[in-house]
């Protein structure tokens, strides 16, 4: 338990590390003793120590309690410290924070899980759990698109999943090289592969582009905006609703979010410069 | 499924009126397509247009050097093929069945002549492939912003 507040890091240590593309990986933290505990679709506070601080949301399972999986993409000073931290390396880390995606509001029902790059990472927890408590949902469809074959991330898991038949998986890539023998097109394009009933409920999570050309795919197949959540993941620097980086309309993504449901949002996630 | 249901079932022919699918029965045949299998070619002439009904199909362009690259994957309730549009077209693109793949392959000329003959088929099948080109270009639009490419 943290006892020194919401603003300070604890250290962490390094435990394992997996290469998951030339620039993505997932570390596996942990302390001695603290047993963690999570809910998917939440984030930690990660610190890069003498360089700073970024959201990082959880990929792993939250059924392990022994260790926190976070997948990182190298993509500014702080990732790549983070990135390039070795085995054994100590980070700083503050949390979980945000809301969770709405896992009760599932069961019974069919789901929907729409990731584009490493929208999958804050998506992978969800699929752990559907799969811990699979008789409790109905079909459970995986649409994963990245920009290439080697960016697909989670590929021996994927794999297994698609194996397992347990969920529906889909994969695309935007573009392929030769010999490629999968799907090629934007993830969107996958939604006319699924049966999509009048109780499905969908997960997002990508750039938000993609997010939209998702929401516009989805009300086609009429989901309704009430059975649509995504995942926001804004400018977030305080993770405590204190600093205002990432307010959205009344909302910060940090603390109100970053999981919204698409009912919330959509007076504001077509409006540019907000 | 018989060519008739298929054809009735084909998002392609939704809305169409009885006696439209009947006139547009006997331009279509079932065709069956082997995974690896090319349907066509590009350069060829497009004398054709393919519904595609199971099975997946991969549109390549060969690229000197690279070989040929997948550019856009499409599946069942798919049109496979724009090029017939405009008569003495050619093919921009190969087209392979990435898995085995049924279709119905319609002749393009009987198609367009039937669409001419009859402008309440014309203008039916005309807003499906409005539709269908609108769907391909969203996602082509997409496809080009390269969503997922790591900020510079």
């Amino acid at each position: 338990m943290n006892t020194a507040g919401p603003m300070t890091p604890r250290p962490v240590v390094v435990r394992n590390i997996h290469i998951e593309s030339d620039d993505v990986v997932t570390l596996d933290l942990a302390t001695e003793s603290e047993a963690w505990s999570f809910q998917p679709g939440q984030f930690n506070m990660l610190y890069a120590f003498g360089v700073g601080e970024v959201p990082v949301s959880m990929s792993g399972d939250p059924s392990q309690t022994d260790r926190l999986v976070h997948t990182i993409r190298s993509v500014g000073a702080v990732t790549e410290a983070l990135c390039r931290t070795p085995l054994g390396g100590v980070v700083g880390l503050r949390g979980p924070f945000g809301t969770p995606w709405p896992m009760d509001t599932v069961r019974g029902r069919d789901l929907v899980v729409v990731a584009g790059g490493l929208g999958l990472a804050p998506l992978r927890p969800v699929l752990y759990d559907v799969l811990r408590y699979r008789s409790d949902y109905g079909r459970i469809s995986l649409l994963a698109g990245a920009r290439t074959p080697e960016d697909l991330l989670f590929k021996r898991e994927v794999e297994r999943w698609k194996q397992q038949a347990a969920i529906d998986v889909h994969l695309s890539v935007d573009r392929a090289p030769a010999g490629w023998n999968g799907q090629v097109g934007v993830v969107t394009s996958l939604l006319s592969s699924i049966d999509i009933s009048a109780q499905t409920v969908a997960f997002v999570c990508g750039p938000e582009v993609m997010m939209r050309f998702t929401v516009r795919e989805l009300q086609r197949r009429r989901v309704p905006a009430e059975r649509i959540y995504l995942s926001m993941e804004r400018n977030m620097k305080c993770a405590v609703g204190f600093c205002g980086h990432c307010q959205l309309g009344p909302s910060f993504v940090c603390k109100d979010g970053p999981i919204f449901r698409y009912e919330q949002l959509k007076s504001l996630f077509w409006l540019p410069e907000i | 499924m018989n060519e008739r249901e298929a054809l009735e079932r084909h998002p392609f022919a939704a809305g169409l009126s009885d006696p439209q699918i009947s006139a547009l029965l006997p331009c279509a045949r079932r065709v069956r397509y082997r995974a690896g299998a090319v349907i066509f070619r590009e350069g060829a002439a497009a004398t054709s247009l393919y519904l595609i009904i199971t099975g997946g199909v991969a549109l390549e362009q060969h690229v000197p050097g690279k070989g040929d690259l997948a550019l856009e994957s499409l599946g069942p309730g798919d049109l496979l093929g724009l090029s017939w549009i405009f008569p003495g077209g050619h093919w921009l693109l190969t087209a392979r069945a990435t898995t085995d793949t049924d279709a119905l392959e319609l002749n393009a000329r009987d198609v367009l002549q039937r669409m001419d003959l009859d402008p309440a088929l014309g203008f039916a099948l005309s807003k499906h492939l409005v539709a269908q080109l609108c769907q391909r270009l969203e996602r082509v639009r997409l496809q080009r912003l390269d969503v997922y490419r790591a900020p510079k």
